[in-house]
């Protein structure tokens, strides 16, 4: 089996990670390819694509707004493997499909993990699919297509259950911010800085991503300081809406978060 | 143990439905609710506690009616169970009693909830209030203007009430909210869910709480019957709380025909329904897996009734499975139908109910009885939140 994208990338950059997320049809239902695209042109390093679900509860006000509108424009998981389908044949980074559990139990799981498989998918985010649950059911038809399933921690997460995710987990931890649904405009006082640490000198033996919260120059390298590095989310979806054109806004975007960064060279 | 069949497993499962689809924010507070609620709902200590209550501030117990000329009207023996008649108006006491009660032993110093008729949003408020507790309640925009009698008594009672602009902006969308409000409150809050709906141990839990219902069935019946079993129960199913009450004691005495009534909406054939199980599909939605009205690409339509109390695109997953196994049938009834059986009550009985549990008395129109039979309707509320909807289309 060839190496998953999201082990290579850890191995060969270990900070500083850029990650991005993004919903699915939104702003417009054809954007999909295009923002992926561009995203890696400007040198993120990782990129999740939001499956757009009616009911997002871990989410704030952004995606869940992004996340209607995109069904609105007709997004469904088969419109979204079909607009992936050539991909990987300008696409090098990894990817990650994030989204919750009802869309992807009624396409069918084996069905949605021999897809992905196909299509180029590195591993999946779905918050609302426990880790006792995913054990049980699902975590063979994971592993026979080559995807990660990546797992959450958050402040509250008791430290048994961290080495248990840590455990279970072989990409990389998820690690949310703080107690909170996603959005933007936290500032770098908001973070809890001992959770980071704490986390930081648990010694897991999975890299981890900081998300949730995480807006800006300043909330990225913050984050940067504590992990292998960051996912923004609504911040982003935020920049697709201002009406520019595609292009230059993730152009514009993508420079504001890393801008003053010493960013390693991509390898 | 009893109920074996029936009950949740220790999985949080009723058959293939339940469990806690909860993302990793809510791991903590659901791990402490699912060790702790049993050893705490059991103790002797809450046990008097809680009864206490239910008898000098709800009122209980609830009268078992015979309704003499409704049953002279269908040529059967009917008896009503007044729920309506509890402190507040409704069953959603019975529940916000038990977990203000656990919410103190649990040391939260937050409630929230959420609600679609208001009933259980003003049930919330209403034992804030007496345990001097801060409580937000969530309400979908629509709920809000349908319900307004309601969210003036919330506030008056102290309580926070957010409207909800997502979504369909009614019950589904409110719990969606409440969730979110959790998640990012979890060290000081507890979520007082208003039915058997939500993650283990939710379902369970409130079904608990409500099984009080069940209990003084057994004995009233006894007494005015000669026997603890009726022929069947009758109840309105929107998350399935009062039903779940009504079934409890019930569940393994198979004799006993447990009747749910969903809400039709404007018929079962249409789009606009709420009736989970008879067009539903499995899924999973705040947290369970259960029945749901969704699409083919798993996105949960919207439901419709006139009843803000039933207009939830889910069920607990205990009517899934009571469903599923045949141990329950279920029913629907359309507005229409709902509407004259709120009228037929008031004026045979001098009751005017509310409009969800209307829905369990219009289901006598469709089912065969025996003049032998005894009928026991669990009448969940009163009608008094839904007036302006009765004095507009009976236009008195
Ligand atoms: C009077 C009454 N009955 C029934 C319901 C439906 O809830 P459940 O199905 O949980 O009993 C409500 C909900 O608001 C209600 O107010």
């Amino acid at each position: 089996m060839k190496k998953n994208r999201i082990n290579r990338l850890f191995e060969t950059k270990k900070e500083n990670i850029f990650s991005v997320y993004f919903t699915a049809g939104f702003p417009n239902l054809d954007d999909t390819v295009k923002i992926i695209q561009e995203l890696e042109k400007n040198g993120v390093d990782l990129i999740e694509i939001g499956i757009p679900f009616s009911d997002p509860t871990a989410d704030g006000p952004t995606i869940q707004h992004s996340s209607e509108i995109a069904l609105k424009n007709g997004m469904s998981l088969h419109l979204l493997f079909e607009q992936l389908k050539n991909i990987r044949e300008s696409v090098k980074i990894p990817l990650i499909l994030m989204g919750y559990f009802n869309p992807v139990m009624q396409f069918g799981l084996e069905q949605f993990c021999k897809k992905c498989s196909e299509t180029g998918i590195d591993g999946i985010i779905l918050p609302d699919l426990p880790l006792e649950e995913f054990e049980a059911h699902y975590k063979k038809n994971f592993a026979k297509n080559n995807l990660h399933n990546i797992l959450l921690i958050t402040p509250q997460t008791p430290e048994a259950r961290i080495r248990q995710i840590d455990k279970a987990s072989n990409g990389f931890i998820y690690m949310v911010s703080s107690a909170a649904t996603t959005g933007a405009g936290k500032k770098v006082e908001d973070f809890q800085q001992d959770y980071f640490e704490r986390i930081q000198q648990m010694n897991l033996k999975n890299p981890r991503l900081i998300g949730f919260g995480i807006s800006d120059h300043d909330t990225f390298a913050n984050a940067c300081k504590y992990a292998g590095g960051a996912i923004i989310g609504s911040a982003f979806v935020k920049a697709l809406q201002s009406g520019n054109e595609l292009q230059n806004s993730i152009r514009d975007f993508t420079k504001k978060i890393t801008g003053n960064t010493k960013t390693t060279a991509k390898s | 143990m009893k109920y074996m069949k029936y009950n949740v497993n220790e999985k949080g499962y009723y058959g293939e439905f339940g469990g806690a689809w909860i993302p990793e924010m809510m791991y903590a507070n659901i791990d402490e609710l699912r060790h702790r609620y049993l050893e705490i709902i059991e103790s002797p200590e809450f046990k008097k506690e809680f009864d206490q209550l239910l008898k000098d501030y709800v009122g209980r117990p609830s009268p078992l009616y015979f309704a003499g000329r409704l049953s002279e009207h269908y040529g059967t023996k009917v008896y009503l169970k007044r729920e309506d008649l509890n402190h507040t108006g409704s069953h959603k006491l019975n529940n916000t009693v038990g977990q203000i009660l656990l919410a103190e032993k649990l040391g939260k110093t937050r409630i929230i909830a959420e609600t679609g008729a208001g009933q259980h949003g003003v049930a919330t408020a209403t034992v804030c209030a007496l345990k001097g507790i801060k409580c937000v309640v969530y309400m979908g925009d629509l709920d809000v203007q349908r319900q307004a009698p309601n969210v003036k008594k919330m506030k008056m009672l102290g309580a926070k009430v957010i409207p909800v602009h997502s979504g369909n902006k009614t019950l589904k969308d409110a719990t969606n909210e409440a969730m979110r409000d959790w998640i990012n409150n979890p060290e000081d809050t507890h979520y007082i869910i208003g039915s058997v709906v939500g993650p283990h141990p939710f379902p369970d839990m409130v079904a608990r709480f409500q099984s009080v219902i069940s209990k003084e069935m057994k004995s009233q019946l006894l007494e005015k019957t000669g026997s603890e079993f009726p022929t069947r129960i009758l109840a309105c199913v929107g998350g399935g709380s009062n039903a779940a009450g009504a079934f409890y004691h019930y569940l393994d005495d198979e004799q006993v025909e447990l009747i749910g009534v969903e809400a039709a909406g404007k018929g079962v054939e249409t789009k606009e329904t709420a009736a989970t199980l008879l067009v539903g599909s499995p899924g999973v939605l705040h947290a369970s897996r259960t029945m749901l009205m969704q699409n083919r690409d798993g996105q949960i339509t919207e439901p419709y009734s006139i009843s803000a109390g039933l207009d939830y695109p889910g069920i607990g997953p205990l009517h899934a499975h009571l469903f599923k196994t045949g141990r329950a049938k279920y029913m629907a009834t359309t507005d229409e139908e709902v509407l004259k059986a709120a009228l037929l009550l008031t004026q045979k009985e001098g009751i005017i109910p509310a409009l969800e549990s209307a829905h369990a008395l219009a289901a006598l129109e469709k089912i065969k009885m025996k003049p032998d039979d005894v009928n026991v309707i669990n009448l969940s509320g009163s009608g008094n939140k839904d007036m302006e909807t009765y004095l507009n289309y009976f236009g008195y």
